[in-house]
């Protein structure tokens, strides 16, 4: 398999991040400068499931850079409905693309299509397993408001499905930062991260509400509960009220708390929030373009081969 | 093989016959023996001799299953696979009555197309044209695709 794959952050040290966050920041600063860099480039876009934020701001990217894009379009109107096989799939759109994003329900479908690529590939998301530009954008909001080592951060809602938790609790085993997991019992770790982490060296310490541990927090990370998780109306209720902020909440946590979601949300974070210092989502989820523009440029490369 | 064969009232014990040409494969781990011969495909339809010896008494394991198959010995995917279910067994290859070779299983760092994988999220258990990969943990297996943890029954992951 090709080494420029992007399939999950736990391929990424420390060394790759901060490139990345380095070269974003670059392109922040000064975006007309790479504006010509990638013409002509084509990046293939496949998303097997609906996504609003990680494919424009794939798409933004491209085109800032000077390429454009080339989009397989939504599954039913492909040739997925006639039965093709993913590996078949990405094999034809390697031939179309200077790169693939590849968004698909099933885990490990980007570790797969990597095998039957020869370009560069970048996982957007398989099924519950990992998001890694979601969590270099994540890493880069992070650096901007509260800095990634002596970091404490609390990651909340649904660590059990939560792809964007998964990739950003192992980029995290990269710096020095705390790490603490507040859900309800039923939407904890999946074993698998645990372990992950722990071979990190990392600790993991579980919480079933935010209270006792807000106070000292620098980043609040919350996640959506997902009504479909529950057997009924009435216990998905129930839960998610215990994992909902607001303002009033907020009163209790440190004046520089950043709060972050990847979004969308529903009502786990109260619009009053917004209007605080505290809200750093917006600016996270603007951050997707200059994080991917520098993700691309690095795995474009300076030929454009 | 210090079965009950030298015992004084070995009539009222187990017997297991010694084996002409083929393997033993002992100190598998109580209640697996059924699945050492699932995994190997052994069904006694081939005619083979088989004996199957279940929760005897053993020195290494309180209790051990031991299996005995004439005519066979053991490829080298074939222990790789055992080595998952049976970690402790050690493998006789006898030849005329005797053992002409004695190892322990070794646990590879991973296996391929032996598994299937649990999860049924996982793009393995799709109509995709992949090979199943599994690391091998210390105390398990693990997915090469979705990093599924399997520890318990993977015995029942076997693709036969």
């Amino acid at each position: 398999m090709r080494q420029d794959h992007l399939v999950t952050s736990k391929q990424l040290s420390r060394a790759d991040v901060e490139a990345v966050l380095d070269r974003a920041a670059e392109i922040d600063a000064d975006p007309g400068a790479v504006a010509d860099r990638h013409a002509g480039s084509l990046l293939g876009l496949l998303f097997f499931e609906p996504s609003t934020r990680t494919k424009m701001s794939f798409e933004a990217a491209i085109k800032r850079l000077g390429g454009d894009t080339v989009d397989m379009g939504a599954v039913d109107a492909s040739s997925v409905t006639k039965g093709e096989s993913l590996a078949d799939t990405v094999r034809v759109a390697a031939g179309y693309a200077d790169a693939l994003v590849l968004r698909h329900p099933r885990q490990g479908a980007a570790t797969m299509a990597g095998e039957f690529v020869n370009v560069p590939l970048i996982n957007a998301g398989d099924g519950a397993g990992h998001h890694p530009s979601q969590t270099l954008l994540d890493l880069y909001t992070i650096q901007e408001n509260a800095g990634l080592d002596d970091l404490t951060i609390g990651i909340m809602g649904d660590l059990k499905y939560g792809r964007t938790v998964h990739s950003l609790s192992y980029a995290l085993t990269n710096f020095e930062a705390d790490q603490h997991f507040i859900s309800p019992e039923s939407l904890q770790l999946p074993r698998e991260v645990v372990y992950d982490l722990h071979l990190e060296g990392a600790t993991v310490r579980e919480h079933e509400g935010y209270e006792a541990i807000l106070p000292s927090l620098d980043v609040l990370y919350v996640t959506r509960i997902q009504r479909e998780r529950f057997p009924d109306e009435n216990e998905y209720q129930q839960v998610a009220g215990e994992y909902r902020i607001d303002a009033d909440a907020l009163e209790a946590a440190e004046d520089d708390l950043t709060v972050m979601h990847p979004l969308p949300r529903v009502d786990e974070i109260a619009p009053d929030v917004d209007d605080t210092d505290h809200a750093a989502y917006f600016e996270q989820a603007h951050n997707g373009v200059p994080v991917r523009m520098a993700l691309l440029d690095m795995l474009l490369g300076d030929g454009d081969e | 093989m210090g079965m009950s064969e030298n015992g004084d009232d070995a009539s009222h014990q187990l017997r297991v016959s010694k084996i002409h040409n083929g393997t033993v494969i002992d100190h598998v781990r109580a209640g697996q023996a059924l699945n050492v011969l699932a995994i190997l495909g052994i069904d006694g339809g081939d005619g083979e001799s088989v004996s199957v010896g279940m929760n005897v008494p053993s020195d290494r394991l309180a209790r051990k299953d031991i299996v005995k198959v004439e005519g066979r010995e053991l490829s080298q995917d074939e222990v790789d696979v055992l080595s998952l279910i049976a970690p402790d067994a050690t493998i006789n290859i006898v030849r005329e009555y005797d053992v002409v070779e004695k190892h322990r299983v070794e646990r590879p760092d991973a296996v391929s197309g032996v598994l299937s994988c649990p999860n049924s999220g996982c793009i393995t258990t799709a109509d995709e044209p992949v090979t199943s990969r599994f690391e091998v943990l210390k105390d398990g297996v693990r997915c090469g695709y979705c990093g599924t943890i399997v520890r318990e029954g993977i015995a029942d992951q076997i693709d036969t």
